[in-house]
């Protein structure tokens, strides 16, 4: 498992890979809240406004 | 050239709906450019000849600065843009950037002092670049924090398109900082006019991240602008009939 050493830099190379995914996984997780939030939202108000028409 | 598309999409019912469809359009190939990227760059690329394997870095590294600039940069035109034309889909793609360019200026600067650690012999350094980089960290919390700060979002749009306007002048500093002061950072390697100063195999990885988190972060930000596109149209019509389309 020479590969995974990465030439005495594991601690660095490593760490570095495993914090860009966590980034990119929080990201995707992050918009797609972001716009279910606002889709609920929307439907809140529509039934509001219906129920005042 | 026909400006017929940028008012098609300066229309909210129409960016909604587009804006939907490119989201899986763009997804797809950011995840094959990011698979071919990380294999090319960890396993077939060759070891470079003076830092050894610990440049491998790189391909997470600069890709994440890039976007930190690349999407201050998008922030701030579309910010003038909505200032200008007040154009609410503007206003929501930049209020869109900003979790998105701050969680990638947190990476570009962790991942740069985990670099900066085993070939500079320390995780910070108070360097040109590392600073005029955590100032556009600063940047992008300060314009988080004063889009919450106001309720009513046309004010909250207005007075944060001013901010990330000012702040763009840091852009520029950051990228010329390794040129114009004396820098531990190194110099460009791709960004420049010049012949990119790397040999195929390892450049090329380094272009596939390079689109692929464009790619990712255009799709990010697209995904969070259609919220924000609701949000700023308070009692639209197509609002009920585009939610009651997606559920069908």
């Amino acid at each position: 498992m020479n590969w995974l050493a990465m030439g005495g830099y594991a601690q660095y190379v490593w760490p570095s890979y495993a914090l860009t995914l966590i980034v990119i996984a929080l990201n995707i997780w992050w918009a797609r809240r972001s716009l279910a939030r606002a889709r609920q939202e929307a439907h809140r108000r529509i039934a509001t406004q219906k129920e005042r028409a | 050239m026909s400006w017929v598309w940028f008012h098609k999409l300066g229309s909210p019912p129409h960016f909604y709906r587009i804006a939907g469809r490119w989201v899986r359009w763009l997804a797809w190939p950011a995840v094959l450019l990011g698979a071919y990227g990380l294999i090319g760059g960890l396993a077939i690329a060759p070891a470079d000849y003076q830092q050894g394997e610990g440049y491998r870095i790189v391909y997470v590294h600069a890709p994440a600065a890039w976007l930190s600039l690349m999407i201050y940069t998008t922030m701030a035109v579309s910010a003038a843009v909505g200032l200008i034309w007040r154009m609410n889909v503007a206003h929501a793609v930049a209020a869109s950037c900003a979790t998105i360019g701050a969680s990638f200026t947190v990476l570009a600067l962790a991942t740069g002092s985990l670099w900066g650690k085993p070939m500079w012999g320390t995780y910070w350094e108070w360097d040109p670049r590392l600073t005029s980089e955590l100032l556009l960290l600063f940047l992008y919390l300060g314009y988080i924090g004063l889009r919450s700060a106001i309720e009513d979002i046309p004010r909250a749009d207005r007075a944060s398109a001013v901010l990330a306007i000012v702040g763009v002048v840091n852009v520029p500093i950051i990228h010329y900082s390794v040129v114009w002061w004396n820098s531990l950072h190194q110099v460009a390697s791709v960004m420049k006019l010049d012949r990119p100063s790397m040999p195929t195999s390892m450049l090329l990885p380094l272009l596939s991240m390079f689109l692929a988190a464009t790619l990712l972060f255009v799709a990010l930000m697209l995904t969070r602008a259609r919220g924000e596109v609701l949000r700023r149209e308070r009692t639209a019509r197509w609002i009920g009939e585009a939610l009651q389309q997606e559920s069908a």
